[in-house]
């Protein structure tokens, strides 16, 4: 049997799963008939069946280019083979001045949810999660909220004014250009954002087939920008009165009311870096604010305005949207935390598994109140869970990636992820939730997902209670 | 041994201070020649924000007759005559009672079966819809409207919702009677966790839920409750492309080993990138028609460029009554190759 399960067909066939692998017999050059005769031990018939099979499965490409047996046996082509790239010269530098990614990574892109908005200009498109690494949200890939459009703003016109809702409040109102916030003090730090509406589609029910639409309004970036109380203090603000309102410049005006605790804490930034560049048009180019563990509304993009006041704003984005409405008819206003939460971006829902055997179930986790401590992965459904391996650092009010080796069997499983932050608050289930919240509060579901592998590895969106 | 003089010390300990901790902590009038005063026109032409207390409330008024007139000029093509549309965004107007405007909480929210939730029926204060108007309606030319005006589209919106006769006037010395009448003024709750200060602005409690890290049999059996429906399957469009077509897993429905095909059609690309998928199928209907029906419909026709405008202008009732909205950032050149590529039969290889 050996010699079988060594041979490698020429070329990388249109049937074949994974290109560069060499596919062992029985099981994937046979029929089910064909290797249920196998396990009855009627093994004599492989020899013809097998070129039969191959044949199949390599179809025109293999014998258009004559390849026998011979080139078969003898491995990869894409080994024995010369390639252009190893033969050929390549291209200059700066050829793209600015790099762009691979064109083999073209479908790697934000996304719309079809229907759920009736414009693109108050819309949302969600982040790639299931095909993005580490930690970091590549800056073309940040998920997009807008509620007004987007608009490129040339810098040197934008200005940021900080005022008091009473004159006593900031002594000395003042104006920056972006000369002058770009000469102060700063710091970069790392923060996930992600939109209170995150997973809202799923309240109820599952509604959406991906990791992208289920869990993709959610980022995470190196933000780089001046400690907003420092801003507060060259105004003479009086930092005693409790809250600040944030407003941008775009049609909307988007305004949310922070709290001066936060300020305080030096965590706001007025941020104009993101990446190591300015930020993005679509993100707030040139200044937006940056609320840790907050939820991205608050994040007001186009910075325009800061005024220290002594109560909230109640907002439109914090009167009549961005409010979770209970099952006793009443809505929380002000719920501005992103509790703690993880999801599982590989393997996730719309995806296949193509064989048994091992892979790295890898994911992301967060918490709007602090770090995440652990977190645990499940293969049944939540009655069993292991510990997965955080990639290190692990920060504050940021994404922690995790993930677990995983020997799949061939069965249907269902995956979960738990995560657990530093005040000790555990994810809870949907059932958990539901039993609180109700199903129509729309912002801030952070249950447990499930995704159901189906036997012929096929990944969907379930929900388990 | 090196003594520090008197008078050396504070100076040494002051020049440390500010790396000590990771914010520099400088103290104000430090940043010389950094930022200016703002002028009081200035801060007057940014300083439009209303409270719910009313702080910032320019004086003015306006009628609802007169709010009628700006209202069918400039928010009814996008809001419905009556503020119950909604095509362009959830309807504003619907589903409050006067029983609502007697008790401060609108019943119809307490109802799991009641159909939508319109910006009346959530909304507590009337100060939010007139700052929000001010600032940011109409939705395409936001900050164009008077205070006089605001009043009056207020007022509208008020009579729309039975809360105000047709007659009124509203006002800045009238408008705090009229909250009292706001028929979901009772509706906010702000007894939560989620609120990241301590400002006493909510009386804050411990998070509502409380897991627990169990690690072994945890439960006897794990139910699936919900599954994802059929429709849902393919709303989204082709799920093969949306995952790499090489790694751990492929996307369902991927061509095996399609890693080794070539690239996509470049024409398909453009569609992609442009956004036409997440709405169309190649060969199935999503939001809007199938590439396929497309084709058949226009066959023989000369219907490229007047569907190339409408691609850009967007446009409805060709297909049914769902608009396909305008893709204003598509280059002329783009919309006339897509076309032409739908047209062909929209091929991806
Ligand atoms: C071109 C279309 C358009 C026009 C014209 C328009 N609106 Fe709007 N309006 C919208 C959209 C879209 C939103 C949602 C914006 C968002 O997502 O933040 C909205 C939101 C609103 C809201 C808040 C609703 C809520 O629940 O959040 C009010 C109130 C409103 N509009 C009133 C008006 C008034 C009054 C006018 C006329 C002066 C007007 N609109 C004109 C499109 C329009
Ligand atoms: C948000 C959803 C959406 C997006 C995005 C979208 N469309 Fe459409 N499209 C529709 C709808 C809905 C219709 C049907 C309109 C009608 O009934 O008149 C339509 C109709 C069409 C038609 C047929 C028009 C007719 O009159 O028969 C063409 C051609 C078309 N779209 C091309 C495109 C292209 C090209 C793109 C990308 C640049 C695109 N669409 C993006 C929703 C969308």
């Amino acid at each position: 049997m050996a010699e079988h399960e060594e041979l490698t067909p020429v070329e990388t066939p249109e049937g074949l799963k994974q290109p560069g692998r060499i596919q062992k017999a029985p099981e994937n050059f046979l029929t089910p008939t064909e290797i249920e005769s196998v396990t009855q031990g009627r093994r004599n018939f492989l020899r013809g069946s097998l070129f039969a099979a191959v044949a199949a499965m390599t179809g025109r490409h293999a014998f258009a280019q004559g390849s026998d047996a011979v080139n078969a046996a003898s491995g990869d082509p894409y080994i024995l083979q010369p390639q252009t790239w190893a033969t050929t010269l390549g291209k200059g530098v700066a050829t793209a001045p600015y790099g762009l990614p691979s064109k083999y990574e073209a479908d790697v892109i934000r996304r719309q949810s079809p229907g759920l908005t009736q414009t693109t200009q108050s819309s949302v498109s969600f982040s790639p999660l299931q095909s993005m690494f580490g930690i970091i949200t590549a800056s073309g890939l940040h998920f997009e909220r807008h509620h007004q459009g987007w608009y490129d703003i040339d810098p040197t016109q934008h200005r940021l004014m900080v005022n008091g809702s009473s004159p006593e409040f900031v002594k000395k109102p003042k104006v920056y250009t972006m000369d002058d916030i770009m000469r102060m003090p700063f710091v970069s730090r790392i923060h996930f954002i992600e939109c209170g509406a995150n997973t809202g589609m799923e309240w109820g029910n599952v509604a959406v087939p991906t990791v992208q639409y289920t869990h993709g309004m959610l980022s995470c970036s190196e933000f780089t920008g001046v400690p907003l109380r420092l801003i507060l203090e060259d105004c003479g603000a009086n930092m005693s009165k409790k809250f600040v309102l944030a407003e941008g410049a775009d049609g909307s005006a988007m305004t949310r009311t922070i709290p001066m605790e936060m300020v305080l804490n030096d965590e706001v930034l007025v941020a104009y870096g993101m990446n190591g560049e300015m930020m993005r048009p679509e993100n707030g180019y040139p200044l937006r604010l940056v609320v840790p563990g907050v939820q991205g509304v608050s994040w007001v993009k186009w910075l325009r305005r800061i005024e220290v006041g002594d109560q909230p704003y109640g907002t439109k984005d914090e009167a009549v949207h961005y409010i979770d409405l209970m099952p006793d008819g009443q809505h929380r206003q002000y719920t501005s935390v992103q509790e703690c939460k993880s999801v599982i971006c590989t393997p996730s829902g719309g995806q296949k598994l193509l064989e048994k055997g091992y892979y790295t179930i890898s994911g992301l986790a967060w918490s709007g109140r602090g770090k995440v401590r652990q977190v645990d992965v499940s293969t049944d459904g939540g009655i069993n869970w292991k510990r997965a391996k955080l990639e290190t650092p692990v920060q504050s009010k940021a994404l922690t990636r995790f993930s677990l080796p995983w020997n799949w069997d061939g069965k249907a499983v269902i995956l979960q992820s738990r995560a657990v932050d530093d005040t000790g608050y555990v994810q809870p289930t949907y059932g958990q939730l539901r039993a609180v919240r109700g199903t129509r509060s729309i912002y801030h579901n952070n249950a447990i997902q499930s995704w159901g592998v189906a036997e012929n590895g096929d990944v969907s969106n379930v929900q388990v209670l | 041994m090196f003594k520090f003089s008197k008078s050396f010390m504070p100076a040494i300990t002051l020049a440390l201070l500010p790396f000590a901790t990771t914010t520099p902590s400088i103290a104000a009038d430090k940043y010389t020649g950094v930022g200016r005063a703002a002028t009081p026109a200035e801060i007057q032409a940014w300083d439009i924000d209303v409270r719910p207390d009313f702080k910032g409330l320019p004086k003015g008024s306006g009628s609802v007759e007169q709010g009628q007139v700006i209202w069918e000029n400039k928010c009814a093509s996008c809001h419905g005559t009556f503020g119950e549309s909604n095509t362009v965004f959830t309807p504003l107007v619907g589903g409050t009672t006067k029983d609502d405007v007697k008790t401060g909480n609108v019943a119809n929210l307490k109802r799991a079966d009641y159909p939508g939730r319109t910006t009346m029926m959530k909304v507590a204060s009337l100060s939010t819809l007139w700052d929000y108007i001010h600032r940011a309606m109409p939705w395409n030319a936001p900050k164009t409207l008077s205070d006089d005006e605001v009043y009056a589209v207020v007022a509208y919106l008020l009579n729309l919702s039975e809360i105000v006769p047709d007659d009124f006037t509203l006002s800045d010395s009238n408008i705090r009677e009229v909250q009292k009448l706001m028929p979901n003024r009772n509706g906010m709750s702000l007894k939560h966790a989620m609120w990241p200060g301590k400002s006493g602005l909510v009386t804050a409690t411990p998070p509502d839920t409380k897991n627990t890290a169990c690690m072994s049999n945890c439960k006897p059996a794990a139910k699936v409750s919900s599954t994802l429906p059929d429709y849902a399957k393919t709303s989204h469009g082709e799920l093969a492309p949306q995952t790499r077509p090489f790694g751990q897993t492929r996307g369902q429905g991927a061509a095996a080993g399609s890693s080794a095909k070539p690239a996509h059609n470049p024409d398909y690309a453009l569609a992609e990138k442009s956004g036409c998928l997440a709405c169309h199928g190649i060969n199935q209907k999503i939001v809007g028609p199938g590439f396929n029906e497309v084709a058949d419909k226009y066959k023989g026709q000369d219907a490229a460029a007047k569907l190339a405008t409408k691609v850009k202008n967007g446009g409805v009732g060709v297909w049914g009554s769902i608009p396909m909205p305008a893709q204003t950032d598509l280059k002329d050149s783009d919309a006339q190759t897509l076309v032409k590529w739908i047209l062909s039969g929209a091929p991806t290889q």
